[in-house]
């Protein structure tokens, strides 16, 4: 094995790991005060990153191996990187205006984000279950902090604590599966887990690809792995929020994709039921669950773990087209619930404090045309309504699960999201046709506005005119992912 | 004939040992038996061979851990007497336990023997350097083959560092009770007294 070729693949691990630390002698020298300093920095590195990996994913779509295999650059990982990190930017952009006011920034949260973002970025070019876990659990730790950082407030901190146990028991089933995957594989990689799934595998290996899923479903949270979802998702600081259901779900996505394809190629029948009744479960209970919801961060919870029944959709197909759906859908996720977190974040009373009640948006329309208008947007987008383009993420996976003759799964899929139209459009109804509530007065920064432009741009109907390049990108990933089956 | 006796005499010093923890009345006592069963499991490690589990016995347990123990110990403010009443009520059900655990190990490897579980074969990407002792051959492989993720397990371990200080520590305003000697020197007797006379059977407004 050649050291420095190695190190060549990993060079955008290794610049987020030494902008990490530098970002906290920063932090350790000047102290709270240069919080936004370190949060610019940290952007700007993310930013270069994420250059330094369209290169990679440029130049061959298959990449290039490090460390005898345990860390492969190709195009998939590449997608899900630049993904996770456009997300983590958004966070960093609106994360110190929501601290600050609370006098709660501190330099460390844009730290823990860059180190979050390492262990996703080490998670999704993993292709070895050692590096897989080792990503995994860097980018959990960092979360777990992250869910409390207002540790004064109690539901904070029960947020942290509920995140950080179940985590802990997602990761032992986790941990359990990959131990029985070795033990009847005799290796760690997913090659080696794949060759021996080819002549039908054993029991064990069929008990170790099972706790597996169950501890990747724990943290996609996909139903019936979801229960700490909304109470982490309402206790946590807003940013955090956002971050959860963007960055950490793209990567957890992308090494499910990436596990179930690569390693369990040979065992479609032994994953496929799993993924298509965590995937129906999904859909139907997150849109169930969100109707009666009073907390609007509870209410795009229950959303997300809806959206994350129609990506694995697009997997249970298991084929090509359904995984570059899949990537197509994700993206288009990312960009509608940044953009929702955004505009929940400018939702504030006259004193300036967040405001999460969904009886206070009546009226909004009124009061905050601006934003009424692009959570509108989200909101229809969310529901899959055609002209926006949320429509188009739900289609291209609907699409491949009837190529894939999974036509009852597509048939109930879009029976669901009727159900879950429903919600969405309460929100919309709230805030166009009922009288204002008045609750919503304060004012916002200015990043916020542009962020939450930037989103309902992007799925606005102008969005469209990204589909052909998206399809490219996401043909090119999910190639570099079924090459080697 | 050396080697017989080495093993007989580590491995009746570990149970005994281990007895000693839970039969020592003060708690301080059981943690420095746990620390001798310790030496003598590593004792026990030494002589199958596997020199760095031995070493790792007493740098992590004995270096480590038994000593957060003892720390553990001393801080709280546990009634054993009364923890050592429930053992012997508990006792059966621990005896119970302890069968079903000693069934399972049995049956397990009994099926292992008979070849019921097929294991796989090892790959051989992680086999030792041949002729290598232990640690060398676990130090080359650590920091040749499974470098990028040592070091990423180092920066996991520095995550949790920060987050326990970020979750913890109380920031950066003044201690309370905190002593400003220039301020105390400049007060002056006219500022913090004064005279009163109260009447007689009534107190006086602070």
């Amino acid at each position: 094995m050649d050291l420095q070729s190695s190190l060549q693949v990993v060079l955008p691990e290794i610049i987020l790991a030494v902008a990490g630390v530098a970002m906290l002698m920063i932090a350790a020298f000047v102290g709270d005060k240069a919080s936004r300093l370190v949060s610019i920095v940290g952007v700007s590195v993310l930013t270069a990153v994420a250059i330094i990996t369209a290169f990679q994913m440029t130049g061959d779509t298959l990449g290039r191996e490090a460390f005898g295999g345990q860390i492969r650059a190709d195009a998939f990982a590449g997608f899900a990187k630049i993904l996770a990190i456009v997300a983590a930017i958004v966070t960093l952009v609106v994360s110190p205006a929501f601290f600050e006011r609370v006098a709660k920034m501190r330099a460390e949260f844009p730290i823990l984000i860059v180190f979050a973002v390492l262990g996703m970025s080490i998670m999704v070019s993993a292709r070895d279950l050692i590096s897989f876990y080792v990503g995994l659990e860097l980018n959990s730790l960092a979360a777990y902090v992250m869910a409390s950082f207002l540790r004064d407030d109690d539901r904070s901190t029960e947020a942290g604590v509920k995140y950080f146990v179940l985590g802990g028991l997602a990761s032992g089933i986790l941990l359990f599966g990959m131990s029985l995957l070795y033990g009847f594989s005799g290796g760690t990689s997913y090659e080696a887990v794949r060759l021996a799934g080819m002549d039908g595998g054993s029991i064990g290996y069929v008990f170790g690809l099972t706790f597996v899923l169950v501890g990747l479903a724990f943290k996609i949270s996909a139903v019936p792995f979801h229960m700490w979802t909304p109470d982490v998702y309402e206790g946590a600081p807003t940013p955090t929020t956002g971050f959860f259901a963007t960055a950490p779900k793209v990567a957890a996505v992308a090494v499910l994709a990436r596990i179930t394809v690569e390693a369990f190629g040979s065992q479609l029948t032994a994953w496929q039921p799993i993924v298509i009744t965590a995937a129906l479960l999904s859909i139907l209970w997150g849109a169930l669950g969100a109707i009666g919801q009073t907390n609007i961060k509870r209410l795009l919870a229950y959303s997300s773990i809806n959206n994350i029944g129609f990506l694995l959709i697009g997997l249970a197909t298991g084929t090509l087209a359904g995984v570059s759906a899949m990537l197509v859908y994700l993206a288009i996720y990312v960009a509608m619930v940044a953009g929702s977190f955004v505009a929940v974040m400018m939702l504030k009373d006259a004193d300036g404090m967040p405001v999460e009640d969904i009886d206070a948006i009546k009226g909004l329309s009124k009061t905050r045309p601006m934003i009424a208008l692009a959570l509108m947007m989200l909101m229809f987008s969310l529901a899959g309504i055609p002209p926006l383009f949320g429509f188009w993420g739900k289609f291209v996976v609907f699409q491949a699960a009837v190529q894939a003759d999974l036509i009852i799964l597509a048939a109930i899929g879009i029976a669901a999201s009727v159900i879950g139209a429903y919600y969405y459009i309460k929100i919309v109804k709230l805030m166009y046709f009922d009288e204002p509530a008045d609750v919503i007065t304060g004012k916002s920064e200015t990043s916020y506005g542009v962020v939450l432009a930037i989103c309902a741009l992007v799925i606005s109907p102008l969005g469209y005119l990204l589909t052909i390049p998206l399809g490219d990108w996401a043909d090119r990933a999910a190639a570099a992912l079924t090459a080697f089956v | 004939m050396i080697h017989t006796i080495a093993f007989y005499l580590f491995a009746a010093m570990v149970i005994a040992s281990a007895m000693m923890v839970i039969f020592a009345r003060n708690p301080v006592h059981s943690v420095m038996w746990l620390i001798l069963s310790f030496f003598n499991a590593a004792g026990l490690m030494v002589l199958v061979g596997a020199e760095f589990i031995a070493m790792l016995l007493v740098i992590v347990y004995v270096g480590a851990v038994a000593v957060l123990f003892l720390f553990v110990v001393m801080m709280l403010d546990i009634d054993y007497a009364e923890m050592r009443a429930g053992f012997m009520r508990n006792m059966p059900l621990g005896l119970l336990i302890a069968l079903i655990l000693l069934a399972e190990i049995v049956l397990g490897i009994g099926a292992y023997r008979t070849g019921a579980i097929e294991l796989g074969t090892p790959d051989g990407t992680g086999a030792a350097p041949l002729g290598a002792s232990n640690i060398e051959a676990i130090g080359s492989l650590m920091f040749t083959r499974y470098v990028f993720l040592f070091e990423a397990a180092g920066i996991i371990l520095l995550v949790a560092m920060i987050g326990a200080i970020v979750l913890t520590h109380l920031g950066s305003g003044p201690a309370r009770g905190q002593q400003n000697v220039s301020r105390q020197n400049r007060r002056r007797p006219e500022e913090a007294t004064r005279n009163v006379t109260p009447e007689i059977g009534k107190g006086i407004e602070l």
